[in-house]
């Protein structure tokens, strides 16, 4: 018998109790929708990480001494671990690299007047603001000049201004105290908010790196360096070249551990978005549990189904049925009822997904290759438990299938 | 379906043999325990005939209408069918036979539930492993069948919607309509009353002369035998008689002589037996 035959005998087969066929249908429906819906709220959560880690700069690279493990914790700091600013020169000297700066980190009290406000001071040079994609706010950024003679200047993130100066007002060419320095303001940053790490990027200042380096925290090393690229196909034949120069420069040899660490933004992006991939791939699982147990409820219904409907095999099989035509027609219907099941969870895991997006702000986002996999997943869940039952049908004995009552 | 009437004439086929069946025996295992059902029988039916197969319960007949209609195998002895020997196939090949010679008719009907008449006798033609026909064509069939039997009109009925009789006489025509070689109708009157048992009686006895079809009928009333031409009796596995019937009963002309049905005995849903339960 045909194969579209036998699919409209399944179909007709099901059609003649809609209450059972509706209810089996059920199990299959909660799961599909169950690990559609937590794959979205994850893949939503991810994309918005990303997101949110890529606005920090386009191509752009960072590398800090020390090497980082797999949860991104540094180890390694001290003596034996250090970049200096002869790195970034030499950085900066290669042909893959556009915008190079250097990093130097302190925390420092600034004060106005009778306000103050301890933040982190940033070191570093012009093509911060480039390679950072940050508008100004107010003023202007320190120039080459600036980084040439260890000027004492300073810019102000707004929340730093906010606190020392108020809201709105411009605080351009105002003198305030750092440490025991005066600073000059040339200027206040942009507003961006929190980073994907949850810190205040609007908390911070600043100067020449030249000036943190020798007038306000002593040291001789360099903290990071941040590099950017022209184009996006660019970052890695840059990490490579960076990776390479250092191992020169700090005269790594081959198979030894590196005493720095080269990342991209992709490479920061797949460490942040590790717990929430994780995350997902949890949830997914959980809710696939329940795919098993609707897969167990079409089996029961199946075997249920071929007892009762005994009689109706063996006349099947007295009027010519084969073993084969039996058995396919009894895995056809499971595999309708899986495979129906199956899309009306993915139009309902998509439904309640696009409601947590309205009502709840939360992002979600279904990655084709989810509805690729549910589709699939739940024809073979159909073909796996429906083909215990359908075997029994089609090894029934048609004469005492026919005597059955 | 009178092409096998004209045929028989035309090609002088009346001496055909249609089952041929030598020392065939039979034993179930249970257990330890052997049962012999069959012990060695031996018949010939040829095209045309009406043979009536009676006995006691536990006589083989039982045993011999599961093996003569390719449902089973015996242990020793060999079956040719139409010429062929059927007596060592495999499951998928007695499959396949049953489809093409053989119509079955049975007691309890066995029509699929929630299914039209149409559809019913159309399902054998759905088995056909060769020459599967288009649907206009299974359907023209169909009609062709159910005209065969008179219930045309009821085409789109459902079988809770058709008396005892009607669903007997729609099993009739799906027994038709791959053209078999026999029809094997097994206690086809156990769950009729009287009359509609003289009605169906006279369908197959209509079928045989004008059409030419060869009918085995299984029964244990002898008075449904009586239709038959020939009677064949088993016993303990065993043929003990095998006669051209006495007196001869003829349905239509007992059906005329019948007075007219009551009101409560005219064609009514049937309350009796399940057919098939198909969900």
């Amino acid at each position: 018998m045909s194969l579209l035959m036998t699919l409209r005998i399944a179909f007709k087969a099901l059609g003649r109790n809609k209450l059972r066929t509706a209810l089996t249908m059920l199990g299959m429906i909660i799961g599909v929708a169950a690990v559609i819906a937590m794959v979205a709220l994850g893949s939503g959560a991810t994309a918005t990480i990303e997101e949110q880690i890529k606005a920090q700069g386009t191509n752009m690279l960072t590398i800090t001494p020390g090497s980082v493990n797999a949860a991104g914790v540094r180890t390694g700091f001290g003596n034996s671990t250090k970049m200096i600013p002869e790195d970034a020169a030499a950085i900066r000297d290669l042909p893959q690299v556009e915008f190079v700066a250097e990093g130097v980190n302190t925390r420092a009290q600034l004060i106005y007047g009778n306000q103050n406000w301890s933040t982190t001071v940033q070191g570093t040079n012009v093509d911060w603001l480039t390679i950072r994609e940050w508008p100004m706010q107010y003023g202007a950024f320190f120039s080459e000049e600036d980084v040439k003679s260890a000027a004492k200047v300073i810019v102000l993130g707004a929340n730093v201004s906010t606190n020392l100066f108020g809201d709105g007002i411009d605080p351009t060419d105002q003198v305030i105290r750092v440490k025991n320095e005066l600073f000059r303001v040339l200027g206040v940053l942009g507003s961006k908010g929190n980073s994907a790490g949850g810190t205040n990027q609007d908390d911070q200042a600043l100067a020449p790196w030249t000036t943190v380096m020798k007038k306000l925290s002593g040291q001789i090393n360099l903290n990071n360096i941040i590099a950017s690229t022209r184009s996006a196909d660019d970052v890695q034949p840059a990490a490579d070249a960076i990776t390479d120069l250092l191992h020169t420069r700090h005269n790594i040899a081959n198979g030894d551990p590196d005493d720095f660490t080269v990342q991209s933004l992709e490479d920061i992006i797949a460490l942040r978005t590790q717990s929430t991939s994780t995350m997902t791939s949890l949830l997914a699982g959980i809710a696939g549990v329940s795919l098993v147990v609707g897969g167990i409820g079409i089996m029961n219904i199946m075997l249920v189904s071929v007892t009762e409907r005994t009689r109706e095999i063996g006349l099947r099989m007295a009027i010519g049925a084969r073993g084969y035509d039996v058995l396919l027609q009894f895995l056809i219907e499971a595999v309708v009822i899986s495979s129906v099941g199956g899309s009306i969870g993915i139009a309902t895991g998509y439904g309640v997904s696009e409601f947590v997006k309205y009502y709840q702000n939360w992002p979600t986002l279904i990655p084709i290759n989810a509805i690729i996999m549910a589709v699939g997943f739940s024809a073979a869940v159909g073909v796996f438990f429906g083909f215990y039952p359908a075997r029994k049908a089609a090894s029934l004995d048609p004469i005492e299938a026919l005597r059955f009552e | 379906m009178t092409r096998r009437a004209d045929a028989v004439q035309e090609v002088g086929l009346a001496g055909k043999t249609v089952i041929e069946v030598k020392d065939l025996t039979k034993v179930y295992k249970m257990g330890e325990h052997e049962v012999r059902a069959l012990r060695g029988v031996s018949l010939s039916i040829q095209e045309g005939e009406f043979v009536a197969v009676t006995g006691p319960s536990g006589s083989g007949k039982s045993t011999f209408m599961h093996i003569a209609g390719c449902l089973d195998r015996p242990t020793s002895g060999t079956y040719q069918l139409d010429g062929r020997d059927v007596s060592r196939l495999q499951r998928d090949e007695l499959a396949r036979v049953r489809n093409q010679k053989i119509g079955f008719v049975f007691q309890g009907f066995n029509l699929l539930t929630r299914t039209t008449a149409l559809d019913n006798v159309e399902l054998p033609l759905l088995y056909r492993s060769v020459n599967a026909f288009k649907s206009s064509e299974r359907h023209r069939r169909a009609m062709e069948a159910l005209s065969a039997v008179n219930l045309q009109d009821r085409h789109h009925h459902m079988p809770n919607q058709l008396s005892g009789g009607q669903q007997q006489r729609v099993a009739i025509a799906r027994a038709l309509i791959n053209e078999p070689s026999m029809i094997l109708a097994d206690e086809p009157t156990g769950n009729l009353d009287t009359r509609t048992s003289i009605e169906v009686m006279g369908i197959f006895q209509r079928l045989n002369v004008e059409q030419g079809i060869t009918v085995l009928l299984i029964t244990h009333e002898m008075d449904i035998a009586e239709y038959g031409t020939r009677i064949i009796r088993f016993r303990d596995g065993r043929i003990v008689s095998d006669a051209k019937t006495a007196r001869r009963r003829v349905a239509s002309e007992e059906l005329a002589a019948l007075p007219p049905p009551e009101p409560d005995q005219a064609p009514a849903p049937a309350a009796q037996p399940e057919p098939a339960a198909a969900h």
